[in-house]
């Protein structure tokens, strides 16, 4: 009895990991083929059978292309946003979760309230309104539009309240007998203790800001003010039979998300399994 | 809580109410920077959105109040019927399919299994790859007649590769392959939410269904289902909310340096856009974006209520 449950379990277990490794190469294939492809003369992109690695590795690829588009200004625009908008996002959202967590004050409820109808709202419902406002403003083409449109949003603070409520009030209530003030119980308190739901943020913050598309397409029309979404757009339809630029330019817009994503994957899933999807 | 906080400074001889008058003006003070800028960038142009939704505005000319004259051109336009109805075909293809996807791969990455961090990273990272990026790498890869795909197809089955699917570039195979290529990319984060939901059953009830002798499917429907039915829940809206706002996907996969769609790969945003930005015809892209929001509403207070049913 037990013996066929066992060898059910055994079976069981190898069909798990046939499926898990065919979706794995699934998910894995186009990165490689983007890599090697970036290595490779336009020609040979698309030669079948597939050459995983080129005879002649082509390096030419990866210098051509910061000449051939202002790759360099694209990727500097898009960390000096990325940086900004993450830095206020965690900034701004963990101060303002501390109060809906931690502290009472009227207009408490009503204030989150606010927070919470507009989570569900999608921003492409009022991204013209926002549009001309900005412009009104004479935000347009200019980076702060991006920074503003991206740095307050009530999704940051809705995942930091989550966090902080997990937070026994005991331990405030023991540092303010202890003497510190509210301010020092955000910094020295709640800010270590939180750190799982703060990479969480700078995760879906900077990967939010360094890969969207639409906001830098409505208010950076100027070449030098792009983002490497937008820029890399629009060489991919200039030139785009250009297959191996392409490519190796893909490959240069995904590294850093992928660095960003590696050093702070750890923190991921607690993150997100304790910014309490069971509401 | 400010009880306690009051009693704990009691040593202070000020009187009570200008204590509590303090503590508000500390916590509006940790408020205040966020919700000013949430104030100024979101709730205003929501409130504005409403307004701009009855008038006629080019954006330089004064503003003409219409009435419902907007929505009534919504209902005879044929254009905007097309990129509605699409974005409903996408949504019912990526829901049910991402959600399964996502549900599977997080039941067995829950397992003890070899190589497990590795691959949930491995599934993860699509969803925050460039999508510009990847998007090439995929019409690529799905290229009609160079791609390896068709070519692979055809070395397989021995059909010619004309008559094999041309994928994007196919009115017919259009949203099958924007559907399978959002399922590719997204299907990760939603197992990301599974997995953490799964970590949250308690395993005693597993011990328990064991003793009463369920086999693995029973326990399946009778532990894992209802125990992840908020999870779900919450995976349902987002993910429903996410394929109406649907834009930069189409743009990526289908369109040429001209940035247009055609009707059978136009979705609602597209519409908005176009409209707006295109157009200028700002009034008439805030109805559209009016229904998009009610559409959003509508479905955000379904799964309310049944979260409110099934949650407890």
């Amino acid at each position: 009895m037990v013996g066929s449950k066992k060898k059910f379990h055994a079976g069981w277990m190898t069909l798990a990991y046939i499926a898990l490794i065919a979706v794995a190469i699934c998910m894995i294939i186009p990165y490689i083929w983007m890599l090697s492809s970036s290595f490779k003369l336009n020609k040979d992109v698309f030669s079948f059978p597939m050459v995983w690695i080129p005879d002649n590795i082509r390096w030419q690829n990866y210098v051509d292309i910061w000449t051939r588009i202002p790759l360099g200004t694209f990727i500097m625009n898009t960390v000096k946003l990325s940086v900004i908008v993450t830095l206020l996002q965690l900034l701004t959202s963990s101060f303002a979760a501390y109060a809906f967590a931690k502290l009472r004050f009227r207009g408490r409820n009503l204030l989150f309230l606010s927070y919470i109808a507009t989570i569900a709202i999608p921003w492409q419902a009022y991204m013209v309104p926002q549009f001309i406002m900005m412009r009104e403003l004479g935000l347009n083409n200019t980076h702060l539009a991006i920074i503003f449109l991206q740095a307050f949003s009530a999704f940051g603070v809705f995942l930091m309240r989550q966090f902080y409520q997990g937070i026994p009030d005991e331990l405030c209530e023991a540092a303010r007998i202890d003497g510190l003030s509210e301010y020092g119980i955000w910094a020295r308190l709640m800010l270590p203790l939180s750190k799982p739901a703060l990479s969480t943020l700078t995760i879906f913050t900077f990967v939010t800001t360094w890969n969207d598309f639409l906001g830098p397409m409505i208010y950076l029309t100027k070449t030098e003010l792009k983002t490497i979404q937008i820029g890399l757009r629009m060489f991919i339809s200039q030139y785009s039979a250009e297959y191996g630029l392409i490519m190796a330019a893909s490959v240069v817009s995904i590294i850093p998300v992928l660095i960003i994503f590696l050093a702070l994957q750890k923190n991921f899933v607690q993150g997100v399994a304790s910014s309490g999807i069971k509401g | 809580m400010q009880k306690e906080t009051t009693l704990a400074t009691g040593k202070s001889n000020k009187p009570f109410i200008t204590r509590g008058m303090k503590d508000h003006l500390v916590a509006y003070s940790f408020i205040a920077p966020n919700f000013i800028g949430f104030a100024l960038f979101t709730l205003v142009p929501m409130i504005f959105a409403i307004i701009l939704a009855f008038v006629k505005w080019d954006g330089s000319n004064p503003m003409n109040y219409v009435g419902i004259d907007n929505f009534i051109r919504l209902i005879k336009d044929t254009t905007f019927h097309k990129a509605l109805w699409n974005t409903v075909v996408y949504t019912i293809g990526v829901v049910p399919l991402t959600m399964a996807c996502a549900l599977a791969l997080a039941i067995l990455l829950n397992q003890k299994i070899v190589g497990r961090n590795f691959m949930r990273t491995a599934f993860f990272f699509p969803y925050v790859a460039s999508l510009v990026a990847v998007a090439a790498v995929w019409n690529f890869i799905f290229s009609p007649t160079m791609g390896p795909i068709n070519n692979l197809l055809h070395t397989i089955t021995g059909i010619p590769i004309e008559d094999l699917p041309r994928w994007a570039a196919d009115k017919d195979w259009a949203m099958f392959t924007v559907i399978l290529f959002t399922v590719w990319k997204n299907m990760g984060y939603y197992m990301v939410i599974y997995l953490a939901g799964l970590q949250g059953v308690n395993p005693e009830l597993y011990e328990a269904a064991e003793l009463d002798g369920a086999n693995g499917w029973k326990r399946f429907t009778n532990v894992t289902i209802p125990q992840l039915a908020p999870t779900t829940f919450f995976v349902l809206m987002i993910l429903v909310i996410n394929s109406f706002k649907v834009y930069d996907i189409f743009i990526n996969l289908f369109a040429g340096a001209d940035n247009q769609l055609n009707d059978s790969t136009r979705v609602l945003v597209y519409q908005i856009y176009n409209t707006a930005f295109r157009s200028l015809d700002y009034g008439y892209a805030n109805a559209m974006a009016l229904v998009l929001f009610l559409i959003v509403m509508g479905v955000t207070i379904v799964q309310f209520r049944g979260e409110k049913r099934y949650g407890q």
